[in-house]
């Protein structure tokens, strides 16, 4: 139909051209791992970056918070102390942004240092529990058979125990409540859910294929487990750890709010300043409503963070 | 696939008797047996040094489980896997593990059997240090490139991630990390079943091209009866668990014995409109029977249409060679001499409708997907 | 004979926010006579399934943009409302899907699901129309079709959902069926049952029927009349004789070349075409045209690179290549 042209004189480069150009660079390139890829998704998504943002605010002012707070958590002024009366707790006036609390100490220092109380329970029990379910889990998932059976029976118990409740309890057994005791009781909720939640991902990646091919490879059972079954079964547990930051704060709050935290008057944490606050609620609600806020937000912030990483490392989104 | 098959080639490959019986459970805790799922019921067949050899047959039919219970991969029920004069069906643990070396498996789906977390390269290096077949990165780096390139894999593969290829090269990088360990066997299953047409045929010439190259012996599962004849130098084709014609791959379209084979062969469709229109269809009546409760006697009696009154239904034949047939035909049917030479014409077979949930008359298991999960289905 | 369906210049793209457009369809033009088998062959992502949908309307409503007609009797089926359209689907023309598992319903009997096209569509009464649906299903070969009436999706095998499948889009004698790879998820020996059931039916009822595949070997004994496209456009039509003698477009010739054929002899060096659809050229871009199979072509030409070649009739022969294949090359 069509002869092939002549090409002597130099044409521009075609659609072709650019193409091959194209595959060459893409072979010298470095490929994108899955890892990369879902960072990138989350780079993109608008609610990881509003939760991020939210987190690291948190994150920032609890590192800063001694120099951020003008006064410090446990002093009680006399200018304030003055105008102190039980129908009357004064309010915001010169350096002193958000007044007084109930007992004459700065208000807007308590709430800033309590954030570093609140991310340290949030933090260490969440990652106690992310490592004590990782290890269960693992076990179970990797073994099977009687391993598997004894474990998760025991995080089924666990599990069947409303997650405030088992806190409660435990932090009540302990007889002097302190900040050790409310981590270990929130720590201790949060163990069966990562627990069940990776045997369950290791169970799926035992039955699949690429698993199989590593066996008929020859691969040793123990690179199988650490290598391929682990890091594509701890995508959800990962996720997962992110929400367990929210609750964890949640439960920690609930806890010293029930009056189960820790006892000691000099330390500042929003769930006591809350569960003080309701005393003075109609005298000042901002005593409740600030703290309130802040858990609230904070735990809104790691939930916002978590969605989105579960959508980022969700494979059926991948395309 | 290769020159003309050698039959005094020594078997690489011997299968005896094989059985895989799995349960049927039911309870919550470990369970009893209700039943069995007959996935594989008696196969014995043997895979010569350097010959293709092709297991085709419906879904079903226990042609995935067999190349997995040859592979250890499945526990087989009874029966006997000899590798190169060795045992390998009581092998374990670790013996098991190293033995493993010689004899590979390409999957069907490149995309679920190569892990997506692991780059090309450490894919490929897993194998290598299994084996203790590493010889230093840079040696290792070397021999690597070597390969990606023999299976036609473009530069810069091996820094790349599973996702990152198109599927035909997804399957080249799993015929590559079965190539890097220097196996003897390769058990291809379904190898290009998940593939569009016009990239099967790069896998299968490539398949080709190794097996010259490299010598290997591949026993290729399919259900692509045009797909396994073309690649395989002799065919099984397996019906329910068993195998009932085993012939060269030329003979078996020239001199189908088997009713099965004849159905199955007539069911292919051909890219040919004037042999599509000349040709005879042998429909089969029903569908295939549940392994779970295999019909007695010969299991294709329930949909043959050459069946008779007596002998099908009681007596399990066994595979034998018919007189006047090619070396290494074999057939499993009781009247085969009679139906080559038009003794017996078939008939018409009402079809008996197959009950998927119900096919264990007592005590059919809750979770009536049970059977076709085993199966893969 | 006035065609029956006409699509004329369809193009089907999937939006997404951010992203440039994907072009599953590329205008696409066909056309089906009553009582005629006509098939779409191509591999997938080439856009057949997503003209079949667009044909029947069931594209999602959100992310896509459908442009071009589609007329049945010399109505646009794009330009009527949804209840219209509602009421042509399953009445005028009704589809079969791949997957008969999926698109049955589980907790519903099949029956039942068979009864409800019979009353909604043909205004039946329940017992007329349990009566109407065991022929229906007796029709399509499902033996003891009373007692099957009441047997739910999962109790029945593969082969006899997708007849169940196949009752249910019969119901109302739609005068257009699109079949989409309705046996692809079927064993060999089933598929010839579920084939030659729809020939059957087809050359009973007077339907005309669209097959939807990629398996030329379906195409070849079904088809009286064969498109093959290519990422989202049809590179060649014909007849099914003619088009199997003599391939004419570099890919359907590649494609027959790459099959391997039962009837021939084994062991021989596939004619592979090279590459994959990820090579594929833009059919149309801002930078200029090309040939999207030109990567991948053995016959490309410096042209194939650089202008989009037409669509062109010779004969009954629609074909879409700057350099097509000899006939007598395409005929060995």
């Amino acid at each position: 139909m069509t002869s092939p042209r002549g090409s002597l004189r130099p044409r521009p480069p075609t659609l072709l051209d650019r193409r091959r150009r194209r595959v060459d660079e893409l072979a010298e390139a470095s490929g994108r791992s899955l890892t990369a890829d879902a960072f990138q998704r989350l780079r993109r998504n608008p609610v990881a970056i509003v939760g991020a943002v939210i987190v690291g605010l948190f994150v920032l002012v609890s590192i800063l918070a001694p120099w951020i707070a003008p006064h410090d958590a446990a002093t009680a002024f006399p200018e304030l102390q003055r105008t102190l009366r039980p129908d009357s707790i004064p309010g915001a006036q010169p350096g002193f942004p958000l007044g007084s609390d109930q007992n004459g100490r700065d208000f807007f220092s308590r709430m800033i240092l309590a954030s570093r109380q609140t991310l340290l329970v949030g933090v260490f029990a969440t990652l106690i529990g992310l490592v004590f379910g990782v290890l269960i889990g693992a076990l179970a998932g990797a073994f099977g058979g009687w391993v598997d059976t004894v474990l998760m029976r025991v995080t089924d118990v666990l599990l069947s125990i409303p997650s405030l409740l088992l806190a409660i309890s435990i932090a009540a057994l302990t007889a002097k409540p302190s900040q050790t005791t409310v981590i270990i009781a929130v720590a201790l909720v949060s163990v069966p859910v990562f627990a069940r939640l990776l045997r369950g991902a290791m169970l799926a990646q035992r039955e699949s294929d690429h698993v199989l091919a590593a066996t008929s490879l020859g691969v040793k059972r123990r690179a199988i487990v650490l290598r391929h079954m682990l890091p594509n079964a701890m995508g959800p547990v990962i996720v997962q750890a992110t929400l367990t930051l929210a609750t964890s704060i949640l439960d920690a709050a609930a806890l010293s709010f029930l009056g189960l935290g820790d006892g000691d008057p000099a330390r500042a944490e929003w769930g006591l300043m809350l569960a003080n606050a309701q005393a003075y609620l109609d005298v000042r609600p901002a005593l409740a409503f600030w703290p309130a806020i802040a858990i609230i937000l904070v735990a809104l912030g790691f939930t916002l963070l978590g969605e989105a990483l579960r959508e980022a490392l969700d494979p059926k989104g991948r395309r | 696939m290769s020159e003309e098959t050698n039959g005094s080639a020594p078997a690489l490959l011997e299968v005896e008797d094989l059985a895989v019986h799995f349960p049927i459970t039911q309870g919550v805790f470990r369970g009893r047996t209700v039943g069995h799922v007959y996935a594989i019921d008696g196969v014995s067949l043997t895979v010569r040094r350097g010959e293709t050899y092709g297991l085709v047959g419906e879904s079903g039919c226990g042609k995935s489980t067999l190349g997995r219970a040859i592979l250890k991969l499945t526990e087989p029920t009874h029966g006997r896997v000899r590798f190169d004069g060795e045992d390998i069906a009581g092998l374990k643990g670790e013996e098991l593990r190293r033995r493993r070396r010689r004899f590979q498996m390409v999957f069907q789906d490149p995309m679920s059997s190569l892990d997506p977390r692991q780059s090309v390269e450490s894919l490929l290096s897993e194998g290598l240090t299994a084996h203790g077949l590493s010889k230093g990165p840079e040696a290792d780096r070397r021999r690597l490139r070597e390969l990606v390139d023999a299976v036609g894999l473009p530069k810069g593969s091996l820094r790349r991630y599973p996702h990152e290829f198109s599927g035909g090269q997804r399957q080249r990088i799993g015929i590559a990390r079965a190539l890097c360990v220097e196996p003897d066997l390769i058990v291809a299953d379904e190898p290009v079943s998940a593939l569009d047409v016009s990239v099967q045929a790069q896998v299968l010439n490539l398949l080709s091209r190794l097996q010259r190259e490299l010598g290997l012996t591949y026993l290729v599962i399919a259900h692509d009866l045009a797909v396994v004849r073309h690649v395989s130098d002799r065919v099984g084709v397996m019906y329910l668990g068993g195998i009932v014609e085993e012939a060269p791959s030329t003979d078996l379209y020239a001199d189908p014995q088997h009713p099965y084979t004849r159905a199955l062969l007539s069911a292919v469709p051909l890219p040919d409109p004037e042999a599509e229109d000349r040709r005879e269809r042998i429909l089969l009546a029903g569908d295939l029977p549940s392994p779970a409760a295999p019909p007695s006697g010969c299991r294709f009696h329930t949909r043959c249409p050459w069946k008779q009154a007596e002998r099908c239904d009681t007596e399990r034949p066994e595979p034998r060679r018919l007189e006047g047939a090619a070396p290494g035909h074999r057939v499993a049917c009781h009247w085969a001499e009679q139906i080559r030479d038009g003794r017996i014409r078939p008939h018409h077979v009402d079809a008996d409708m197959v009950d998927e949930a119900a096919t264990l008359a007592v005590g059919a298991p809750e979770h009536a997907s049970s059977v076709q999960e085993i199966l893969g289905r | 004979m006035t065609a029956l369906l006409e699509v004329e210049d369809l193009r089907v793209a999937f939006t997404r926010r951010g992203e440039p457009d994907t072009v599953a369809v590329d205008g696409v033009s066909f056309d089906v006579k009553p009582g005629e088998i006509v098939g779409l062959v191509g591999e997938s992502g080439c856009g057949k399934s997503v003209t079949s949908l667009a044909v029947m309307r069931l594209l999602p409503e959100r992310g896509n943009r459908v442009t071009g007609s589609i007329r049945m009797d010399g109505e646009d089926l794009l330009a009527l409302s949804d209840s219209a359209m509602r009421e042509r689907r399953g009445r005028d023309l009704s589809m079969i899907f791949q997957d008969p598992l999926s698109s049955l319903n589980p907790v519903i009997p099949v029956g039942l699901q068979v009864t409800e096209v019979l009353t909604r569509h043909r205004g039946m009464k329940k017992h007329a129309a349990r009566r109407e649906a065991a022929e229906l299903l007796d029709r399509v070969g499902i033996p003891d079709p009373t007692r099957r009436l009441d047997s739910y999706p999962h109790q029945m095998s593969g082969g006899m959902r997708q007849r169940a499948l196949i009752a249910i889009a019969l119901a109302c004698t739609p005068r257009l069926l699109i079949a989409d790879e309705p046996t692809t998820a079927l064993d060999v020996t089933i598929q010839a049952q579920i084939l030659d059931l729809l020939e059957q039916l087809v050359a009973e009822t007077g339907t005309a029927l669209v097959m939807i595949t990629h398996d030329l070997g379906v195409v070849a004994g079904l088809c009286d009349r064969v498109n093959v496209l290519y990422a989202g456009r049809i590179v060649e039509r014909a007849d099914r004789h003619e088009l199997f003698r003599a391939p004419r477009h570099p890919y359907t010739h590649g494609l027959l070349g790459s099959i391997p054929r039962l009837d021939g002899p084994p062991g021989e060096e596939l004619a592979a075409i090279r590459g994959s659809v990820n090579d594929n050229l833009p059919w149309a871009a801002p930078e200029g045209g090309a040939c999207a199979f030109t990567p991948r072509c053995p016959r490309a030409l410096d042209v194939c690179g650089e202008v989009t070649p037409l669509a062109e009739r010779a004969g009954t022969r629609l074909l879409r290549c700057h350099n097509p294949v000899p006939v007598a090359e395409g005929a060995a």
